[in-house]
């Protein structure tokens, strides 16, 4: 299965990371079905979709915490679905779990040095990491319970960062932060993004993750319903794609990576989101549920 | 097809439930049979084969009720002894008192009950591991105190007194129907209770705490009755136990060995099945039998088997009968069968093929 | 006077009671596994000791330097193999194979080794002398030395946690096992380096007390085991240096107990144990650390 715009893509070399025609089941239930996506070395790769689309899921198999039912992950064109988790992250495939997941009777620095345990060689040290965030290093010896949630996702982003990843995995760095604080850390990963490493990031939070991603791919009900570069993408088929409104989403351009002319499935019950049509990054006041946050 | 869409898709009247495959009727004819034959039993052998099944007995209401702490409710008890051992006790003090030790087995069985509920209070707050070792610190503790009394026998113990008038023709037959009664009523109690409301709060506490607890099941009360109800099982078979004995020693009746017998059985047999205690009760005695003349050869080569039925198979010796056939001789959960389809297994199957 | 011996000869046994107890805190704390074979893996360390220094004719101190990395490396082998997959399987599985475990030591010892009591080191000074204070008051050295060994392990125990890496590691697996995982740590050998150091500190324990008393094939149970978890519950559950508390307050309790009656010396621990399960669920020490 090829997508449109992937010819271009590959001319920088063989993908990092592939995922290939990926099943995964929660005991009876189906969390993802057929998803295929391919990373390439220096890419900023985004997943959204709504809540229970299966963006996490997705990650977590990747990361190795779950077993697919079916499908391949491949990394660094090495077959690595059999892989644990632990022995992934020491070959560079590192994840920011979703809620942070410090360890809480550990000490900011001890959380960076557990990072650091397995690490790679490579130019992150938790030196840097305290050179990026700058209130870290006197803050060090506190225990993490005492953070407030932003800087609980500093240190849960520098954990990650001092292994030295080949491709770092960031699963809902926005959840249960506030919108100031969302901002905050975003701006932050642009400078880490800035050094080139490669990312595949999960975000409920769309704005956020068009102003970052160089690729995006929309999940609903644990299939891919849209596919592209953040540039090509109208608000309006993001949208449909994201909540599954009547219009195939796969339809044109360089979407509908997987989803083999199937219809999307309908979620008419749901409202539309309001003021959904204009463009993205704007505000639109205070919507109960709104898309782009401003 | 997932199980949602198998069986939501269909209109609830094409589904069928049913407690069973083969009409329990017939289970509970069997069971009278066998109940009716084992009671005439001792005008038919001689007292040397009743006084084993008498040991079988005991084992086996032991085990039934281990089954029903832990494999229904969760509670890995490792001071089940204490109960044994406080239904010999009270046989041992009502005899002293001049109560027939068969009239005195009922009351010891409910004071066995009632002494539950203080020994709940105490171990309730511990959880799993803890709460094991609690039980079992409880255990000698309770033998610690009773040690200290010298009109019942103090460390020593002594000899069931009461019984001197019986001729030991009857007395061996007088306590082989009191073992056959206790274990009756107990595996009755039990079967009833999972059957009915207990059972399903148990099954949803087994799945889920923490969603029992919040559509309203009431948790601490179901371990509570469980644990009153294993108590007096548990203090049932120490009551027939001192009258098998003739004598209440307290190392003997607080020993930590009924409790590695009767989780033995269950295991062996099938945690958290009924069957499972029976299975496993005639393992243990096969082993106990054949190995008298080896002494602890039987626990050791018991405690082997339970390790290793405990890391590799599901639910035990009966666990592999009724994956193999679906059959059920107690059933206490629910079959749910679609119309189309006349056997349940062929059901399961396709749960099974569509990737459950 | 009397009553001034029985609170010190109970202090002092406390730091016996806290090597009983540390490993099973640790492995609680740490897998969230209860070990009933606790105990009974003590007085296999004893009965190793015993074949050790009969075989071997070695100094009997010297016994320590074999048994204890003997134990440690059956501690992680047992952790890797039979306790892992124990755990994989559920919590309760966990509860069944070291009971099971425990009996079939228990009655293998018996089987193996009779009922008769073994003791160690009877003839060394150290076992034997004490010495006085003032006129009553008699100590033996070997308690003595027993609690300033629980003392130093309990120490060791706590820098190895703090300062080492893989006592950081422990920590963070304790914490979040998958958040571990993500960060490289395979928790399965974490966990069984976090046995060898429990299983460490029981050989300690077994070796320790056949010096001081006896050893029986049921002393695992009936004496460590058992006194091991009301020296945790008392302290504190999850807490090392809650095990050191709760085992003085378990030893004095004791000690008080066979002042007022001799056969009440284990039931006066155990009512000790009970009220404060009643009053004080969490411990003497509310503090909470690793669990």
């Amino acid at each position: 299965m090829t997508v449109p715009g992937d010819t271009e893509r590959a001319e920088n070399g063989t993908p990092l990371l592939e995922v290939r025609d990926l099943t995964v089941h929660h005991g009876q239930l189906r969390a993802l079905e057929g998803i295929s996506l391919r990373v390439f070395p220096g890419e900023v790769y985004a997943i959204i979709g709504a809540n229970g689309a299966g963006k996490s899921t997705l990650l977590r198999t990747i990361a190795g915490l779950h077993r697919p039912t079916t499908g391949t992950v491949l990394f660094d064109g090495r077959d690595v679905t059999r892989l644990r988790p632990e022995r992934r992250a020491t070959q560079g495939i590192v994840m920011v779990p979703e809620g942070r997941r410090l360890f809480g009777s550990l000490s900011v620095e001890e959380n960076l040095k557990v990072g650091a345990t397995y690490a790679r060689p490579g130019p992150w040290t938790i030196e840097r990491v305290y050179e990026l965030f700058g209130w870290m290093r006197e803050r060090s010896n506190q225990k993490t319970a005492q953070l407030s949630g932003g800087e609980q996702q500093s240190v849960a982003i520098g954990r990650a960062l001092v292994a030295n990843p080949r491709v770092l995995l960031l699963d809902e760095l926005s959840l249960g932060l506030a919108p100031v604080v969302v901002q905050r850390i975003y701006g932050m990963l642009s400078q880490i993004l800035a050094t080139g490493l490669t990312v595949l990031l999960v975000e409920q939070d769309v704005s956020q993750a068009l102003r970052v991603a160089s690729r995006v791919q929309c999940l609903l009900e644990g299939r891919t319903t849209l596919e592209g570069e953040p540039g090509d993408l109208t608000p309006e088929r993001v949208e449909a794609a994201y909540f599954g409104l009547g219009e195939t989403a796969a339809g044109g351009g360089d979407a509908g990576g997987g989803n083999g002319g199937q219809p999307v499935p309908s979620a008419g019950h749901r409202s539309p989101v309001p003021g959904g049509g204009q463009a993205m990054g704007q505000s639109s006041g205070g919507g109960s549920e709104q898309l782009w946050p401003g | 097809m997932s199980l949602i869409t198998e069986t939501t898709a269909r209109p609830a009247g094409k589904l069928r439930v049913t407690r069973s495959r083969r009409n329990v009727a017939w289970t509970g004819a069997g069971a009278l049979i066998v109940v009716v034959v084992l009671a005439l039993l001792p005008y038919i052998v001689y007292s040397g084969t009743t006084s084993i099944i008498v040991q079988a007995f005991i084992v086996l209401t032991l085990a039934s009720m281990w089954n029903l702490l832990a494999g229904y409710a969760g509670l890995v008890s490792v001071g089940q002894q204490v109960f044994v051992g406080l239904g010999a006790y009270f046989v041992l003090i009502l005899a002293i008192h001049g109560t027939s030790p068969f009239a005195a087995l009922p009351v010891a069985v409910i004071a066995c009950a009632v002494a539950a509920l203080p020994l709940w209070w105490l171990v309730s707050r511990l959880r799993s591991g803890y709460f094991a070792i609690a039980t079992w610190v409880l255990a000698a503790t309770v033998m610690l105190i009773i040690e200290r009394f010298s009109s019942i026998g103090g460390g020593t113990g002594m000899p069931l007194p009461g019984l001197s008038g019986l001729s030991s023709v009857l007395l061996t037959a007088y306590t082989y129907w009191a073992g056959l009664a206790v274990t009756v009523v107990a595996l009755a109690t039990m079967y009833l209770l999972l059957r009915g409301r207990l059972g399903l709060v148990l099954t949803a506490i087994r799945d889920d705490e923490v969603a029992a607890r919040s559509s309203g099941a009431r948790v601490g009360l179901a371990r509570l009755l469980v644990f009153v109800v294993a108590g007096a099982g548990c203090g049932a078979a120490g009551a027939v136990l001192a009258i098998s004995q003739l004598q209440v020693q307290p190392g003997a009746v607080f020993s930590v060995q009924w409790t590695a017998e009767m989780a033995f059985a269950t295991i062996i047999g099938g945690l958290g099945t009924i069957e499972g205690p029976i299975i496993g009760t005639a393992v243990y005695m096969v082993l106990q039998q054949t190995l008298a003349s080896y002494n602890a050869w039987y626990l050791i080569i018991l405690g082997l088997v339970a390790i290793i039925i405990a890391l590799w198979s599901r639910r035990g010796l009966w666990g592999l009968v009724d994956e193999h056939l679906h059959f059920r001789l107690f059933p206490v959960g629910y079959w749910l069968w679609p119309e189309d389809v006349s056997r349940p297994s062929r059901l399961l199957s396709r749960l099974r093929r569509s990737g459950a | 006077m009397a009553w001034v011996n029985a609170i010190i000869q109970g202090v002092l046994t406390g730091g016996l009671y806290a090597l009983f107890a540390c490993g099973l805190s640790l492995m609680f704390g740490v897998m969230k596994v209860v070990n009933l074979a606790h105990g009974d893996l003590a007085v296999v360390a004893g009965y190793v000791a015993i074949g050790v220094i009969t075989v071997t004719r070695i100094p009997v101190l010297w016994s320590f330097l074999i048994v204890v990395p003997v134990m440690a490396l059956l501690g992680y082998v047992l952790q890797r193999t039979i306790i892992q997959s124990a755990l994989d399987r559920s919590v309760l599985t966990t509860l069944i194979v070291t009971f099971g475990l425990s009996v079939v030591i228990e009655n293998g010892l018996l089987q193996f080794f009779t009922a008769n009591s073994r003791a160690i080191g009877t003839d060394l000074a150290l076992v034997r002398d004490s010495f006085k204070v003032g006129s009553q008051i008699q100590i033996g050295y070997l308690l003595v030395v027993i609690f300033a060994v629980a003392v130093v392990v309990l120490l060791g125990l706590q820098y190895f946690l703090s300062a080492s890496k893989y006592g950081r590691l422990i920590r963070a697996v304790a914490d979040d096992r998958e958040a571990a995982q993500l960060a490289g740590a395979d928790y399965r050998h974490v966990f069984g380096i976090a046995a060898a150091l429990a299983f460490g500190t029981v050989a300690l324990a077994g070796i320790s007390y056949g010096m001081y008393s006896q050893l029986q094939p049921t002393t695992g149970t009936d004496t460590i085991l058992l006194f091991a978890f009301a020296a945790v519950v008392i302290g504190g559950l999850g807490s090392l240096w809650g095990t050191l508390l709760g085992g003085v307050v378990l030893g004095v309790a004791q000690q008080i107990g066979a002042q007022i009656n001799i056969s009440d010396e284990v039931l006066a621990g155990y009512i000790v144990f009970l009220a404060v399960l009643v009053l004080r669920p969490q411990g003497l020490t509310s503090r909470r650390t690793q669990s």
